[in-house]
């Protein structure tokens, strides 16, 4: 199909809109309400363009291309009109961008400025809107909202439906339902699809920074497996690109004393979660599928909707508080360091790893292992808040006593990831007495079936003489697809979010599947590059865990428990400040 | 009896026109949704009777004086797009007309002819708070499938994509009544009028649909005798229009509504129209939302609505218009789109005209 957009001739494809050939083809259209996960709702009008021969504008995340069209993204009568639209959202948004993490990113503002937009052209109209708090994880604030609902549909997606429009009109407002049968996950996946971080983790960087200037305190850092491939967009960097080294740098430069990778952790829990589920081979009465728990928002689904699957979730414990724990303990004690003194900040994809660090059962002697949780973006906004030039920056490394991890720690960001890692090692300790010869025995590195973006899949193994059925879902919506199929596998990964950690509700906005998918080839890339690609050849990981084991610690440092819950802690606040925090 | 073939060919003749307001021909939405049923399995008729337009009041008059012509109608209707496809017909009614007019439907309904359709026809009462946005047509299907009020993008049609993902059949009461009046060869080319405001004979009348705004008034006795204005169309949506202007024909719903020139309080008569739309903002679009509740918001301000802003913060006639014109031009639907009918008809029919004869 052949069109032209402001005079340039470009193609596009039957079924695309405007917008999308417009991005394919360069051509800047803002917009706000749009997502490609999401339905077009066409609510903000501000992604309006002109049409020659059509009366009225249209918006162009919601008209399809037809041959021949010829449309005007910046026309006098496109540019009134969005310069409107968008002072008018200008006055449902009250500025808090002295506190706010997307402050460089701001879509309101970069279109403010491309406009000529007078921000204060009328009066605030939401500032005594409440903030919806869930636990310390995600946060709601009313008086940023521009009703777009796009964290409505992104919780529906979820299967959740734990937020709705309430009222109409201009006293319309997002509200938690009053539905006693539903919770929030913490997945934040609200967060990641709004367009004006009115939804919005509930931010500890205030915190950190203050840590960071306290002389008593030994501040150090470390960062998730999905991180490292999504950090980068932040900077105008490729999508995909590692950036390891330069998250290591990035540290120094903040004022982090030391810093790990909390993929070396990714290798605990997949020897931990390996040897529990040959455990449970073994033994007559266990409880099928095993599951994974890694994910703290999916642990937070079946406390609250599925208790009875609580028996089924490995007690391994999650990559960063095993890591956490091995820094508190092991190194500590190596490096003669008193714990208690130790600040463990972890820079995760995920808002609801807040809410699991401060799970009392994670902590060690009364104290959390990990002390503060920044997503990806709030790290981005520090680095940025701090002028440092992360494109530029060299690489550096950790420190030497952990190392980067295995291969199979990589890929943990990705969906069935975690699955492939536990299986890399349940294969290699099963068929470790096996005839090499018995293609029976199923020792491959790479289980592909296992991989992709697919909502679920499933494989089934030859392994030592067993059929291993297993499982991978990701996005929990798609968890009731096999709910009732449950006990047809042996092993199950399951991800809150869409595509696994490198779609959580902590990443850079915006993460589309386009997006998703450049991150999940990163991780396999970066996995087929390690040195060591199984969990339980990684010589480091194998020296704490046998200290652990020497040292009768494992059910203080491996394992945890779940208990059923009647939903998710809401705090409803008016006015609030995220220094508030400072004042505790 | 009509043959089913016969009557879409005698609706477009006739040609009938949808009579909610958009005035889309007949004859062309029910061939399009009986094309879509024929891949599909089911559909749906509604009756659009709610009477959404503020001042109209024909929908009511119909349920009242000929709800068997209304049922003939929707009995064609339901023949024509084939009745074992038709799963169910709403009848869509605001409370007060179904308190009402619900035991004469009822009493209409109870012959054997109708015996397969009043299975099928299910009352639809609109719940006392809802707004006007209930009435467009896909907002309706909305609230019928127990979703949020608010309109869908189109395309797809209702005819294609309607209740349930239905093809389904929206027709205002007048239009089936129409119809009844095609297939028993009484159709004589009228149309209901809704006349009100300041006259003497305010009430519903059926009278040739081709009539002026000027001849309305005289054929039923209601030409002022003092200097007027009329709003035609609907009291809220309605174009504005001076004494002289009168000869065009009377558009959407059907209503003149007749405004008194002297005792008209220019200001009041905004407020009346800004906070209607406000109120009835479902608040899906931002320009609709945030741009009604702006523009009410200006007026109310004590700023001066008239003069040269001596004393007093001078009016922004500048904002407002640019509203206005974000309103034309960027409302996702036809609800905030028509607060600048009355607006902008009113402003240059009425207020300027006064202005060029002050000077």
């Amino acid at each position: 199909m052949n069109l032209k957009i402001n005079n340039k001739k470009v193609k596009g494809r039957t079924g695309q809109t405007i917008l999308e050939i417009a991005r394919e083809n360069g051509i800047k259209i803002p917009s706000l309400c749009h997502h490609p996960d999401l339905d077009a709702k066409a609510s903000c009008r501000v992604c309006v363009v002109e049409i020659k021969g059509r009366e009225k504008l249209v918006t162009s995340c919601s008209t399809l291309a037809e041959e021949g069209l010829e449309i005007f993204t910046d026309s006098p009568r496109v540019k009134a009109t969005r310069k409107i639209n968008l002072e008018l959202l200008f006055a449902s948004h009250a500025e808090k961008c002295g506190s706010c993490s997307m402050v460089y990113d701001c879509r309101l503002l970069s279109a403010a400025k491309k406009y000529e937009v007078e921000i204060d052209r009328f009066p605030d109209r939401k500032g005594k809107r409440k903030t919806y708090r869930f636990a310390n994880a995600v946060e709601i604030d009313g008086t940023q909202c521009i009703d777009c609902d796009n964290c409505v549909e992104a919780c529906v997606r979820q299967g959740i439906g734990y937020l709705e429009k309430a009222g109409s009109g201009i006293n319309q407002e997002i509200e938690p339902v009053k539905d006693k049968d539903k919770a929030c996950i913490y997945c934040g996946q609200c967060t990641l699809h709004c367009p004006v971080a009115a939804a919005q983790e509930q931010g500890a960087w205030p915190v950190v920074e203050k840590a960071l200037k306290d002389k008593n305190k030994i501040v150090v850092a470390q960062f998730a497996p999905a991180v490292r491939v999504s950090l980068g967009e932040e900077f105008g960097l490729p999508y995909g690109e590692n950036c390891e080294g330069k998250i290591y740098s990035a540290f120094k430069k903040l004022g982090f004393k030391y810093s790990f990778d909390i993929n070396f952790g990714a290798d605990i829990t997949t020897m931990t979660e390996a040897e529990e589920f040959i455990a449970r081979l073994k033994d007559k009465k266990a409880v099928w599928p095993m599951t994974t728990s890694c994910c703290p928002a999916w642990v937070a689904y079946a406390e609250f909707y599925h208790p009875e699957l609580l028996p089924n979730l490995t007690t391994a414990r999650s990559p960063h508080i095993h890591s956490a724990g091995a820094i508190k303990t092991y190194w500590a004690k190596q490096k003669k360091i008193d714990p208690r003194k130790i600040v463990v900040v972890s820079i995760v994809p995920c808002t609801a790893k807040k809410y699991e660090a401060s799970r009392p059962e994670l902590g060690l002697k009364g104290r959390p292992l990990v002390d503060y949780v920044l997503t990806t973006r709030e790290f981005a906004y520090l680095i940025k808040k701090n002028k440092i030039d992360f494109k530029n920056l060299p690489d550096s490394d950790g420190d030497p006593l952990f190392n980067r991890g295995s291969g199979a720690a990589a890929i943990y960001g990705a969906t069935g990831g975690v699955m492939e890692s536990a299986l890399r090692s349940v294969a290699s300790f099963l068929c470790a007495g096996e005839d090499k010869k018995n293609t029976l025995c199923d020792r491959r590195l790479e289980f592909k079936d296992v991989r992709g973006l697919a909502g679920f899949k499933e494989a089934e193994l030859n392994i030592a003489g067993r059929k291993i059925r297993v499982g991978v879902v990701n996005g929990m919506g798609n968890f009731s697809r096999i709910l009732s199929r449950l006990k047809k596998y042996h092993y199950i990964e399951i991800m809150a979010c869409p595509g696994g950690c490198l779609g959580g509700g902590g990443q850079p906005i915006p993460t589309t599947e386009a997006i998703r998918k450049e991150r999940a080839a990163a991780l396999y890339a970066i996995d087929k590059k390690r040195p060591v690609r199984r969990a339980h050849e990684n010589k480091a990981m194998k020296e704490y865990y046998n200290w652990v084991m020497d040292k009768k610690l494992s059910s203080r440092l491996l394992h945890t428990k779940f208990k059923k819950s009647r939903g998710s802690r809401l705090i409803a606040t008016k006015k609030d400040s995220i220094f508030d925090f400072l004042k505790h | 009896m009509v043959k089913e073939k016969d009557i879409i060919t005698k609706i477009a003749t006739a040609g009938l026109v949808g009579r909610g307001g958009a005035s889309y021909p007949t004859a062309r939405k029910w061939a399009a949704v009986k094309s879509a049923l024929k891949n599909k399995k089911q559909g749906y008729i509604i009756v659009n009777a709610a009477e959404g337009e503020p001042g109209v009041k024909k929908d009511g008059y119909i349920l009242k004086h000929h709800a068997v012509g209304l049922f003939d109608g929707i009995y064609l209707a339901d023949r024509f797009l084939g009745s074992k496809k038709i799963k169910k017909v709403y009848l869509f009614l605001n409370h007060k007309y179904y308190q009402e007019y619900g035991p004469g439907l009822k009493k209409a309904l109870a012959v054997k002819k109708y015996r397969t359709l009043k299975e099928k026809i299910e009352f639809f009462i609109k719940p006392e708070k809802l707004t006007y946005i209930s009435g467009e047509e896909t907002a309706l299907l909305n609230l019928i499938e127990g979703k949020k009020v608010e309109p869908r993008l189109k395309p797809p049609y209702p005819t294609e994509h309607g209740l349930f993902g239905h093809p389904t059949l929206i027709n205002n009461p007048e239009t089936f009544y129409d119809v009844s009046l095609v297939a028993a060869g009484r159709y004589e080319g009228e149309r209901f009028y809704t006349l009100g405001g300041a006259l003497k004979r305010r009430g519903v009348y059926a009278l040739p649909a081709n009539l002026s705004i000027e001849e309305v008034l005289r054929r039923t006795g209601n030409y002022p005798d003092r200097p007027f204005f009329v709003s035609v169309g609907g009291e809220a949506s309605g174009e504005v229009f001076a004494a002289d202007q009168l000869m065009g024909p009377v558009e959407g719903a059907g209503l003149i509504m007749v405004y008194d020139l002297e005792k008209t309080d220019e200001k009041k008569l905004f407020r009346y129209w800004l906070n209607f739309y406000k109120e009835q903002s479902c608040g899906h679009c931002t320009i609709c939302r945030e741009g009604t509740y702006r523009l009410l918001e200006m007026i109310n301000k004590r700023d001066n609505f008239h003069g040269d802003g001596k004393g007093r913060k001078k009016f922004d006639w500048d904002l407002f218009w640019e509203i206005v014109a974000g309103l034309e031009e960027t409302s996702f639907c036809a609800l905030g789109a028509s607060l600048p009918i009355p607006l902008r008809s009113y402003w240059k029919n009425i207020v300027k005209r006064k202005k060029a004869k002050l000077s």
